[in-house]
């Protein structure tokens, strides 16, 4: 009785916060490992950007409206969150649609959109509003979810994800997918039911493939056969290959990096940083950024775990585990065990909005975590 | 509870076990695929290290792009229009030269390089690696050997050998084979990146740009190995798994439709004035030449000139980087009279022995104005032919009116008016047919859309709103010869085997042929064209008396200023811009032809006097022969 009280009683909303700083929200550990993380990742760009302080500068800034992001998520109770997941998930899927018209005037690639004072990619808004409209969906329905509820959800996550994927921007549509996938998982589906599905997924790939760009397949093709493209892609895989090998386990040492500072390794504040820091920091650079990476991922499903709610449980469990698929698809496609998406590394690559909306993300676990409800017993 | 639907009871506890179940089941996947990449890492850091950290830190890759030939570009006889020739480069290498600033100042003196460009090359060779060869400029044969005889003065800068475009025709091949030029932002846009990846040129006009995926090529490369410091070592074959080197594909060697021969005689028939000159093989819609004057030297382009002379040419008054052949409109003024009678013999509004008397003007049955002949004069009792071959204007205001706009312009349009002819490269104009429905649609006054009996009247004699270009005039004028069966004009005719000098041929490309006139009338026509240059009061006689073959031709006079009522059109009191412009369409021989002409000359003043002269001209080198190979660009 208490505990279903507990799961459902409006009281919870007014509820004084367990933990807080001040009477604010605030999750110590997990900040305390995002500092961690980010400022392993600062010391890791000043190397790949040769030291220019100025992009230093503003992935700091970036970070820092990151920080901004996460304190007011961690603050806005779960339901309220839930309220709102609707509007926003129509907001952006809207959009989308918005950009997608733009993109058909303008011509070629359109994922931004101007709203005069600040470029907006609606898809980043979508990497969290995908999962939270799943999870709104399960929440005040009995799980393990039937099949015309999985049905609704699968709607609910290929829309925006195809649209994504038409702009064209594929690693986005995948991690959007991801996280609208993990949801679904997490709500509890029979391992017969994924069987199936996966079949079915597999059984789409034909359409998939004649639905991508053609940039988009010579992507693949390359990562099936790097030397079909040697000037293009598939010199950046091999060269970020080299880059990680000789690393080693010690690595060259900070700066020290002769694929970086020559000019070998493309992309290497973006995309492909994470090849910059094994060939400096070797694998044992890499794997304190791992554990680092794992301390969040399972921060985040302790708060999953322990959290009240339906909506909550669903949303953290797949907050932690599309964050796990960031870091894994990221570090598989620069060490050659993936196809080159343009995925960044999460809180380590220079890039704005990234950085943004996963901050958010880990606002809204602090707040998942922050606004239990003590328990009588 | 108030949640959940009513058949359905949520069970908190149950509910809780299977989600902790699938975070557990989750973390464990997380674990698992953590420990796939720290394999993965393990396996390129450790067991592969040592290949790795060779081919790091002491020797390693680079690939290196190996740029494709272009393809050679040919005229109909395998005359060579568009090549690569050795081009000297001046090239400064940064790492042995002491002094940057002084040594680019002492080249400077020498002419060698652009003091404009002082600055921007400094930076350029500034920021290159040290031991890398950066451009400074292209060198005459003169310039080089200036340098070579210096260059013990010169640490650090050297001249080598590269291929440059180089059009020996120069400013006769201008307005077909285009140009090529260096890659801009815009052409970025259109291309493959890798697959241009070490090409410095691409082309922006002509055949050059419409046929740049054929004629570039596929890009090659090849591995070098260079130290830690990146200098290239030596070529090396690394016998491993990555990559291997690749030859690259040359592009493809294109022949032309065009006769230089007959392009040269075009073009200096034309001389000096302002004109453009097309000419169609009417059996296959093969173009034998387009000229343009006053035209530019493609080499400049290819060479690169300075942002002065290229204002300097683009804002010239004359316009010579205007092709006139496809992007002039011009009035056709009486060329457009064989196509007419053919409409009207066709709608039965005129018999061949229809008979009219010309006293000089005109009125339309209940106006006051007076269409007069533009040439001035009375022709009398005149039938079809002689309307044809004395140009009266008279007879065919009324046969417009007869007609009907409607009718006549259709008519019109089945020779190919008022539509770009197809022709494969860009740059066409439409032109214009008018018709009630066409103002309809281009004007936005209600009273401006209104069509006027005086409109027609005028359509009749070419002159109004109607629009041609050159282009436009010969195909008609081929598709007059051949009687009705048309083809689209065409410039690519094949394309030649670098390996082998084999070539293929293109078939022609036919259009739907036009058959719904009878024999009779396309002989009638014919032989009124053939009357226009040979017989009495034949408005191109005089320009023709003498020739070996038979021409059939039509002269025309497009007016460039109106004349009021009152007044006679009196060259001298008129600026050189406004005069009339001269026109002529034309084919031979007569009864078994073999090229159809559409000339225009700018304000040359009347067909006959500016246009059939170039038709003769042209006409006299396409059945002679003319040594082209005489004719030489001036030297680059």
């Amino acid at each position: 009785m208490s505990l279903a009280s507990l799961e459902w009683g409006r009281a919870a909303a007014g509820g004084r916060k367990r933990r807080g700083f001040g009477g604010f929200v605030v999750d110590m550990p997990l900040l305390l490992i995002l500092f961690a993380v980010v400022g392993l990742g600062m010391i890791v760009l000043y190397s790949a950007v040769s030291a220019e302080s100025g992009l230093l500068l503003r992935q700091a800034m970036r970070f820092g409206v990151g920080l901004a992001a996460f304190f007011v998520a961690a603050q806005i109770p779960p339901h309220y969150l839930r309220i709102f997941t609707p509007w926003l998930y129509f907001l952006g899927v809207g959009l989308l649609l918005v950009v997608a018209v733009e993109g058909e005037i303008g011509k070629g690639a359109q994922r931004w959109l101007d709203l005069g004072f600040v470029r907006f990619q609606p898809s980043e808004l979508l990497k969290l509003a995908v999962p939270m409209m799943c999870a709104w969906f399960m929440h005040e329905r009995r799980l393990p979810p039937t099949f015309p509820q999985l049905m609704v959800m699968g709607l609910i996550v290929l829309t925006p994800a195809i649209l994504i994927g038409e702009q064209p921007d594929l690693g986005t549509a995948l991690l959007v997918a991801a996280a609208g996938g993990l949801t679904i998982l997490l709500a509890g589906i029979s391992v017969r039911v994924m069987l199936v599905f996966g079949t079915l997924g597999l059984g789409t790939l034909p359409v998939l493939w004649s639905l991508m760009h053609d940039y988009q397949k010579a992507r693949v093709f390359t990562f099936l056969n790097p030397e079909t493209d040697p000037l293009g892609t598939g010199y950046n895989i091999i060269q970020s290959k080299i880059a990680i090998g000789s690393g080693g386990l010690f690595g060259k040492g900070w700066l020290m990096g002769s694929q970086a500072h020559l000019e070998f390794l493309p992309e290497r504040s973006t995309d492909f940083i994470f090849a910059v820091m094994a060939e400096e920091f070797g694998l044992m650079g890499l794997c304190l950024l791992l554990v680092l990476y794992l301390a969040l991922v399972g921060r985040g499903l302790y708060i999953a775990a322990s959290a009240q709610d339906t909506f909550s449980r669903l949303l953290a469990g797949a907050l932690s585990l599309t964050f796990f698929v960031y870091v894994f698809v990221n570090a598989g496609m620069v060490s050659g065990l993936l196809p080159i998406v343009g995925v960044p590394l999460p809180l380590v690559s220079a890039g704005g909005t990234s950085m943004v909306t996963i901050m958010t993300g880990f606002g809204m676990l602090a707040s998942i975590h922050g606004h239990r409800k003590l328990l009588a017993a | 509870m108030v949640a959940g639907s009513s058949r359905q009871f949520k069970d908190p506890w149950q509910e809780q076990r299977l989600f902790l179940s699938r975070v557990i089941a989750a973390g464990i996947i997380v674990v698992l695929l953590s420990g796939v990449l720290v394999t993965r890492l393990v396996q390129l850091q450790i067991w592969n290290y040592e290949r790795f950290s060779e081919l790091s830190q002491g020797n390693r890759y680079r690939i290196d792009p190996v740029p494709p030939t272009r393809g050679i570009i040919y005229d109909r006889n395998m005359v060579v229009i568009a090549e690569n020739r050795p081009n000297w480069e001046l090239v400064a290498v940064g790492e042995q030269i002491n002094n940057l600033d002084r040594t680019l100042r002492s080249l400077e003196d020498l002419g060698l390089v652009d003091p404009s460009e002082h600055d921007t090359l400094r930076n350029l060779v500034r920021s290159h690696r040290g031991f890398e060869r950066v451009k400074l400029s292209n060198l005459s044969e003169e310039q080089a050997a200036t340098f070579a005889v210096r260059r013990h003065l010169f640490s650090g800068v050297d001249i080598q050998e590269a291929l440059a475009r180089y059009y020996p025709f120069g400013e006769m091949s201008a307005f077909t084979v285009g140009y090529v030029g260096s890659i801009s932002e815009t052409d970025l846009q259109r291309i493959d990146r890798s697959n241009y990846a070490g090409t410095s040129h691409i082309g922006k006009t002509g055949i050059e740009r419409a046929y740049e995926d054929r004629l570039h090529g596929q890009v090659g490369y090849r591995q070098l190995v260079v130290n830690a410091q990146g200098r290239v070592l030596e070529n090396a074959d690394m016998g491993n798994d990555d990559f291997q080197s690749k030859a690259p594909l040359p592009g493809e060697n294109l022949v032309l439709s065009i006769d230089m021969k007959l392009q040269i005689a075009a073009h200096e028939a034309l001389g000096d004035v302002r004109g453009a000159v097309v000419a169609i093989d009417p059996r296959s819609g093969d173009v034998l030449a387009i000229a343009s004057t006053p035209s530019f030297d493609p080499n400049r382009f290819a060479a690169g000139m300075s942002r002065r002379d290229f204002v300097a040419l683009n804002t010239d008054p004359d316009k010579p980087l205007f092709n006139r052949a496809l992007a002039g409109t011009y009035p056709p003024g009486s060329t457009v009279k064989p196509f007419i009678a053919l409409t009207a013999l066709q709608h039965e509004s005129v018999t061949p022995d229809h008979e009219i008397y010309c006293p000089g003007e005109w009125r339309l049955p209940g106006q006051t104005h007076r269409y007069r002949e533009g040439r001035g004069g009375v022709h009398g009792r005149v039938d079809l032919h002689h309307a044809i071959v004395r140009s009266c204007d008279v007879y065919f205001y009324q046969l417009a009116v007869a007609m009907g706009i409607e009718y006549l312009s259709g008519g019109l349009t089945a020779f190919g008016f008022g539509a770009p002819t197809g022709l494969d490269i860009a740059g066409e104009q439409s032109g214009i047919v008018p018709s009630p429905e066409w103002k309809k649609k281009n004007f936005s006054r209600r009273e401006d859309q209104v069509w006027f009996p005086g409109e027609t009247v005028i359509t009749g004699i070419g002159q109004g709103y109607m629009l041609v270009t050159p282009l436009q005039l010969a195909s008609a004028g081929a598709t007059l010869a051949a009687r009705g069966t048309r083809f689209k004009p065409r410039l690519l005719i094949g394309s030649a085997s670098g390996a082998t000098g084999e070539t293929t041929y293109l078939e022609p490309v036919a259009l739907p042929t036009i058959d719904d006139h009878s024999a009779e009338d396309w002989q009638l026509v014919s032989d009124a064209m053939v009357g226009v240059t040979s017989e009495q009061g034949g408005t191109a006689r005089s320009n023709m008396i003498g020739a070996e073959y038979s021409v059939a031709g039509k002269t025309g006079t497009a007016q460039v200023i109106g004349i009021a009522q009152d007044q006679k059109y009196r060259e001298e009191d008129i600026d050189e811009r406004q005069r009339d412009h001269g026109l002529f369409v034309a084919f031979a021989p007569a009864d078994a032809p073999r090229i159809a002409l559409g000339i225009v000359v700018e304000n040359g003043g009347g067909g006959s006097r500016a246009a059939a002269p170039v038709a003769r001209k042209v006409l006299d080198a396409f059945f002679a022969s003319q040594d082209y190979t005489a004719y030489v660009a001036g030297e680059p």
